[in-house]
């Protein structure tokens, strides 16, 4: 099996056990419901676990309509983040089983845009894909020229967690080439051809740049700490930030274009160069001490920055063609 | 400016682009719209270290009189301007309508979109009591050209997603294909067919997208 291969597959299989609780101001049985035990897919979505879910309480529920929404600590979970990337983010110290709420009732519209399950997460998954393949190719014509059923089954696979299904399919997508000198086969996306746009080719026809769908979520705490378990919980969302934004980058012969390298285009105010600094010195003689990245996770790995950014892309993206890094950094100090 | 690259290039925008059409927008906007507020530009704070100011344009407190009788003509859409400074609760006391006119709020964001290198218009409506208006209210707000372009035409979307930056959800205005338009608008508006000026790119963006939502540029903006 390829080391592509291998890795999707790794990918695909990855899964967080959860412990979902119910509300306790919804439970209308006594006594109390157990906890439902879910084995949730890293790649999936938390609205389509609730088939699995909701047949452990619905005869718990007060009467009324369901909208259903988790929450983690009292933080309402944003339903379209994959599960696997709200648990390296959320979790600092990885929690198993991870203790989640239900709720049925109460939606809180203010906060979380709305859900209608599984058809909210199938949008959200095509046009995550569309967002991909326009920074990939420099456009979502192979997306738009795919057909409905072929899309379809290609949502399908993902929901299911069925990977060849989806490998299947991957000829059918025409996703433009991510070039990886480092996989002993190439991506299983499409083969030679380019459908444009998004990679620009100098005279020599040599690929100049490259634009990667990434989806930044930095949480920043204001204190170091020697172990995972000494971070803060989070409180709210507030405390992430949040960056859909491609990086982009130059192959050069010779050169390696290191997940590091990738890093500090994305957040060049935690680039550890010391030399780039701003070292501006306050009116009041202080200086700014930069902030410091401590933790970059990827698919559940913690990784080393050193890794050529292009084996990460090939490897650990999402099936939606993004990748997810949760990055845990300590802020800035004045 | 990156020889490698230009600011605007093919109908889209950089995002270094983008903060200096976005400060060319607001000036223009402040010497020639002056029945409006003037738009702020909020910097993302943690994006403001090493002098690469990053941020998007905010127009915020807009009021929109919807009278009972029917959804606002475009020629007469009645639209005043809250000029408050402050951010929090709204002046109720501004107010000087009669009682059965509700009045509607709207907040509007042009932000930066990394992946598909062109500006987005989000926005939001709410009503006195900061309560959020649904889709179906905040089309009766719509000039009614927009409302038939809307359902009728694939061109242009509305969908709710949460803010880029706010964690809240709010609409965004999808106009299909933004870049080939823009590169219909540089070539029909030069002699020599080239890309418009990147001072002008955001008023050319806004000749159009506001109008989805009734908010009409004057032309002294676009020279």
């Amino acid at each position: 099996m390829a080391a592509n291969e291998e890795a999707m597959k790794y990918v695909w299989e990855g899964a967080i056990p959860l412990q979902i609780h119910l509300h306790k101001s919804e439970v209308a049985s006594h006594p109390a419901p157990p906890p439902a035990l879910v084995l949730a897919p890293r790649i999936g979505y938390l609205p389509l676990l609730v088939p699995l879910i909701k047949p452990y309480f619905k005869d718990s529920l007060p009467p009324g309509e369901d909208s259903i929404w988790f929450d983690y600590k009292g933080v309402p979970l944003k339903w379209y983040i994959p599960t696997g990337v709200l648990f390296d983010l959320l979790c600092a110290e990885s929690e198993r089983p991870w203790n989640l709420t239900i709720h049925f009732r109460g939606y809180p519209s203010n906060v979380l845009i709305p859900c209608e399950g599984e058809d909210s997460a199938k949008w959200n998954f095509v046009n995550s894909l569309k967002e991909a393949a326009y920074i990939i190719n420099g456009n979502c014509k192979n997306v738009m020229n795919m057909s409905q059923s072929d899309q379809e089954d290609l949502w399908t696979s993902v929901m299911n967690g069925d990977l060849d299904a989806y490998t299947r399919l991957l000829p059918k997508l025409k996703m433009g080439n991510i070039e990886d000198e480092f996989s002993r086969k190439e991506s299983l996306s499409s083969p030679v051809s380019r459908q444009g746009g998004g990679t620009e080719i100098d005279v020599a026809g040599q690929v100049k740049t490259a634009r990667i769908p990434v989806r930044l979520y930095v949480r920043s705490v204001s204190q170091n700490f020697e172990n995972l378990e000494d971070v803060p919980e989070i409180d709210t969302w507030d405390e992430i930030s949040y960056m859909n934004r491609p990086v982009e980058f130059l192959k050069e012969k010779g050169k390696c274009f290191t997940l590091r390298d990738a890093m500090e285009s994305l957040l060049p105010e935690y680039s550890g160069d010391r030399a780039q600094t701003s070292g501006e010195e306050e009116a009041d003689g202080s200086q700014e001490t930069r902030g410091e990245i401590k933790l970059v996770r990827i698919q559940g790995i913690e990784l080393k920055l050193e890794i050529p950014f292009s084996w990460v892309v090939n490897n650990l993206m999402n099936p939606e063609f993004y990748l997810h890094i949760s990055v845990l950094v300590i802020g800035p100090q004045r | 400016m990156d020889s490698a690259g230009e600011v605007v290039n093919d109908g889209k925008i950089t995002l270094e682009g983008f903060t200096v059409a976005a400060r060319a927008f607001a000036d223009k906007w402040k010497r020639h719209n002056l029945s409006f507020p003037p738009w702020s530009w909020i910097p993302l704070i943690n994006r403001t270290m090493l002098k690469k100011e990053e941020g998007y344009l905010s127009l915020e407190k807009i009021i929109i009189l919807s009278s009972l009788e029917g959804s606002a003509e475009e020629e007469s859409l009645d639209v005043t301007a809250d000029w408050s400074e402050k951010e929090e609760s709204i002046d109720h006391t501004v107010l000087v309508q009669n009682e059965e006119d509700e009045a509607h709020y709207y907040d509007y964001h042009i932000v930066y979109s990394a992946s598909y290198m062109v500006p987005m218009l989000y926005f939001r409506g709410y009503s006195s009591d900061g309560k959020p208006l649904s889709l179906d209210v905040i089309k009766r707000d719509l000039p009614s050209s927009s409302v038939s372009l809307l359902l009728e035409s694939k061109w242009t979307f509305i969908t709710q997603e949460e803010h880029p930056y706010l964690n809240r959800p709010w609409f965004k205005l999808h106009p299909c294909g933004t870049e080939e338009w823009i590169k219909l608008l540089s070539e029909s508006s030069s002699s020599d067919g080239c890309q418009i000026p990147v001072e002008l790119y955001l008023v050319s963006w806004f000749s159009v997208v506001g109008q989805v939502v009734g908010l009409k540029i004057p032309r002294e903006m676009l020279i």
